[in-house]
This record gives C-alpha cells, structure tokens and sequence, in this order.
C-alpha cells in the first residue's frame, strides 16, 4: 500500500497510505508499553541520519525507533564530518550508500533536498524536515495522537497557531489533515501568513480569540526567537500578548479540545506554562507517539520493492 | 479448482477431540492458557476454550498473537503486511501455553510466534495445536496436536472459513498450477 521507497513529503501520500501508517504504528504502540520494546523485523539493516540542521528530539527519536527494530544506527555528524571539508551533498550521500545503509534520515536547511536524494539514491530516503517545506512524520504522529484521543479525524476542527510562513510543521499539517477531511484554520500576524495560503482550502485568521472558538484541537507552533530580530514581529511579549495560547483563551475552544506542540517550547512566547502543563496538554504523547510512528515508516519503507 | 476437505461437523469434531487431548495431555487446565496466531488461530483459540471449559468448568486464559513483525518475509513478500491487535492480558510466566493455528504448513509462522511470545514472558512449555496439518516443513517444527492431516502439494492453498456461526465453518483446498 506504501507506492514509494522514500517519505518525501505529506503532499505525496495518498488518504490510504497515511491510514496504513497510522494502523501500523497502533502495533508499535502496543510493542512500546510491553516489557521488551525491541521487535526484529529490521535485523540486519542499517539506518543513517544525516542532520545538517541542529535537533534533538527528531534525531533521537528516529535512532530509538531503529534501535526498537533491531536496526543499525550511525549519526553522521555534519560538523565533524567531510562536509566542513567541502565534500558536496552529493558525494557525501553516495557515500552513506556505498556504505551498505538502507535508510538514510535527512534534515536540512533546503526545501526539497530530501526529494534530491531520493532520485539519487537507491536507498529509503526519510524527509525529517526540510526547510520551509515539510516535516512528515511530525505531521503523521500528529494525526496519530488526534486520532487515538478523538478516534477520528475527519469532520474535526483544528487551529495552528504560529509561524506559518516559516514552518514546516505547519505545511505538513495542513497537507495532512486537509487530506483526511478535517477543517483547518491558521491563525498568526500577517507578517508570518504566506500569500496564498487559503488556497490549501483552510481558513485564515488574525485574532487568536476567533480562531480557536469551538475548536477540537489546538497546535500551538514554536516561534523561532530569531523572527524577532528580523523584523516580522514588534516584541516577544507582544506576540505572548496577541498570540499565545493562555488558560484563559483556552476556554473559548471545545470544553474537551486537546493541545499540541511540536517541541521545543518557548514558553511564555506560544505558550503558557499553565496550558503546556495542563490537563488539556497531550504533548508529551506526542513525544511517545512520535516513536511509534516513526518506526511504522521505517517498518513500512522496508517493505516497499526497491 | 477447489474441493471441501473439511464441514462444519468435521471442524466440530476435530475441536472437541482436541480440547481432551490437551486436557488429557496436561492433566486438566491447571496453569494452562491458549494464544491464537493472528488471524486463523483467533477464532480457533476461542472456540478450543470454550470446550475445554465445558469439559473442566472453570475458565482459561485466551489470547491472540499477532506475528506480523516476527515474520522473515517482510522484504521478499509481494504484498505489505497489515498488523493486527496483539492481547495477552495475563502473564506467560511459568504457564503451559497452548499455541493455536488453523493451518500448520512450513512451520515459519510458528517460529515467529515462538519468537514472540518469548518476549511476553518465560513459559514453561510451548505447545501447538493446529485445525490442519498440510506437511512440507521447512523447519522442526510439529504439531503436539492436529485436527485432520491432509496431504497437499507445495503450490496449494488450504483455506479455513470459522465464523460467528458454526454452522457455517469449512476447511477448503485449492488446487494450485
């Protein structure tokens, strides 16, 4: 059911393939709440994670994955690696290849190098962010986390909250839920809306209050600090004031919505601690789902005839 | 072409006869419990229990297993695997479990639910009960107890049909070319 040997993007998978990977990673669930978390099926393979762009919980959460799948890992790191030396992406990923791994796991600064890479390579190319373009499996655990709390997602209504223009969660998000029938709305300062964005059939607002009255479910994006200082926003606390998701506006969403975020927080920019805190607060299961999912797409990929 | 090798009286019959022997065999239902292997041995499993218990009293553990990644195949298989629902909501520890398939034929499905099932705990022993035992065994594996044993050719298909209704339940061979 999975058609491609690579997880480019959201936008490249079909309904089907996204709920196949869902169902999938409700196994890999389960496996993660036993005794031994550590199946066999990809004993003997190898996976590399090649990040040009600094991550923790992504990078690590891709190696626990292998690691529980009985996979190799090696972190290839950028900043002691060939690359300082001027090697080009190119040699460096025909390299990795070379080298006998059958995954490579990529992060980088540029939309579409993911999409590069696949047609280069032989080997499952995993998209773990690039750019402004996409972050896939942030997107599917998202889905997978609605789901398991709402046990749909069609027919839910969804705020995210933030940096648009420059967010890739977002983007994958929006493909994502678009796709499966929920009703997204953004809401952010003009100065971070992309031109165009409606046309992905979602509903823009400024006003935070609007945007998540009677909402099923609300992301609140990490707003990266260095937007400040580029001009787009007046102050931070003014963003905290205009756009952070506190208790109190909280209360204008469903009595029953959840609240997601991708991590890391900044708390008191996007979010308040009371509400990250909060018994609303599903982020930590993310953090667990993100797990799962991931391990479903290695799992999934390694299946697909090359 | 395909031809009925088994009816539901059959099945019946091969389910009661099996529910005594592993009675017999382990000296009533003490420390005992039965998995099914996802998805034929599911509905096996339970209608095994009920007999067991309708012949002891008592009841007995039931659970289902599903294998899909323990399997070896999943990078020459054609088609790509759906997972199924694992539930074994009580400890294996020590226990006799009673492995339940509907149909045993090269033995790798067996191996990988060995293989799962030891990461659930540390029975006492393994035991296997299959509905249909088709031969041609790639690894030594055998069943501790069979409902019938059919003779097949390697490219045949045997297909078990068990229902809500019983009535309705029938083992099928089909020819393979």
């Amino acid at each position: 059911m999975i058609n491609s040997k690579d997880l480019l993007g959201i936008k490249e998978l079909a309904p089907e393939e996204i709920y196949h990977i869902l169902d999938t990673a409700a196994g890999f669930k389960d496996v993660l709440l036993r005794d031994i978390k550590k199946v066999p099926p990809l004993r003997g393979k190898t996976v590399v994670s090649l990040f040009f762009e600094p991550s923790t919980r992504t990078r690590t959460s891709f190696a626990l994955a292998s690691k529980r799948l009985s996979a190799d890992v090696v972190n290839f790191s950028v900043t002691t690696s060939s690359v300082v030396k001027g090697e080009t992406l190119k040699d460096t990923a025909l390299t990795i290849q070379s080298l006998g791994a059958d995954f490579v796991v990529i992060r980088h600064g540029s939309s579409g190098v993911p999409h590069l890479l696949g047609n280069l390579l032989n080997i499952s190319v995993i998209n773990a962010g690039d750019g402004a373009n996409e972050h896939p499996t942030q997107a599917l655990l998202d889905l997978f986390t609605i789901q398991s709390r709402k046990k749909k997602i069609k027919g839910l209504t969804v705020a995210i909250i933030g940096d648009i223009a420059h967010s890739r969660v977002a983007k994958s998000n929006i493909y994502a839920l678009t796709k499966l029938g929920a009703k997204v709305r953004v809401i952010c300062p003009p100065t971070l809306m992309p031109a165009g964005i409606e046309k992905l059939g979602i509903d823009v607002f400024h006003s935070i209050d609007e945007g998540i009255r009677k909402a099923d479910v609300i992301m609140a994006l990490r707003l990266q600090l260095e937007r400040q200082s580029k001009g787009f926003l007046p102050s931070l606390e003014e963003y905290f004031n205009l756009y952070g998701l506190t208790d109190e506006r909280l209360k204008l969403a469903k009595e029953d919505a959840i609240v997601m975020h991708p991590g890391p927080m900044n708390r008191g920019v996007e979010i308040e601690s009371a509400v990250a805190d909060g018994p609303q607060s599903v982020i930590l299961e993310q953090v667990t789902n993100g797990l799962a999912v991931r391990m479903a797409v290695l799992y999934l990929l390694s299946g697909v005839k090359k | 072409m395909s031809k009925e090798i088994l009816d539901s009286d059959d099945i019946n019959r091969a389910i009661r006869r099996i529910a005594h022997e592993i009675i017999e065999k382990n000296r009533g239902m003490q420390n005992l419990c039965l998995v099914g292997i996802q998805k034929g041995g599911v509905i096996l499993a339970g209608r095994l229990a009920s007999q067991i218990q309708s012949i002891e009293g008592g009841t007995i553990d039931v659970g289902a297993l599903d294998i899909t990644f323990y399997r070896d195949d999943i990078h020459t298989k054609a088609e790509q695997p759906v997972v199924k629902r694992t539930e074994i909501p009580f400890t294996i520890d020590n226990k006799t479990v009673v492995l339940v398939d509907d149909v045993l034929f090269t033995g790798r499905s067996i191996r990988a639910a060995m293989d799962a099932l030891v990461d659930f705990g540390r029975p006492a022993h393994i035991q296997l009960a299959v509905l249909i035992d088709r031969g041609h065994r790639e690894l030594p594996i055998r069943a501790d107890y069979a409902g019938k044993n059919i003779p097949t050719s390697f490219n045949d298909l045997v297909e078990v049909t068990l229902g809500e209704d019983s009535r309705k339940d029938k083992a099928v061979l089909i020819s393979g070319q």
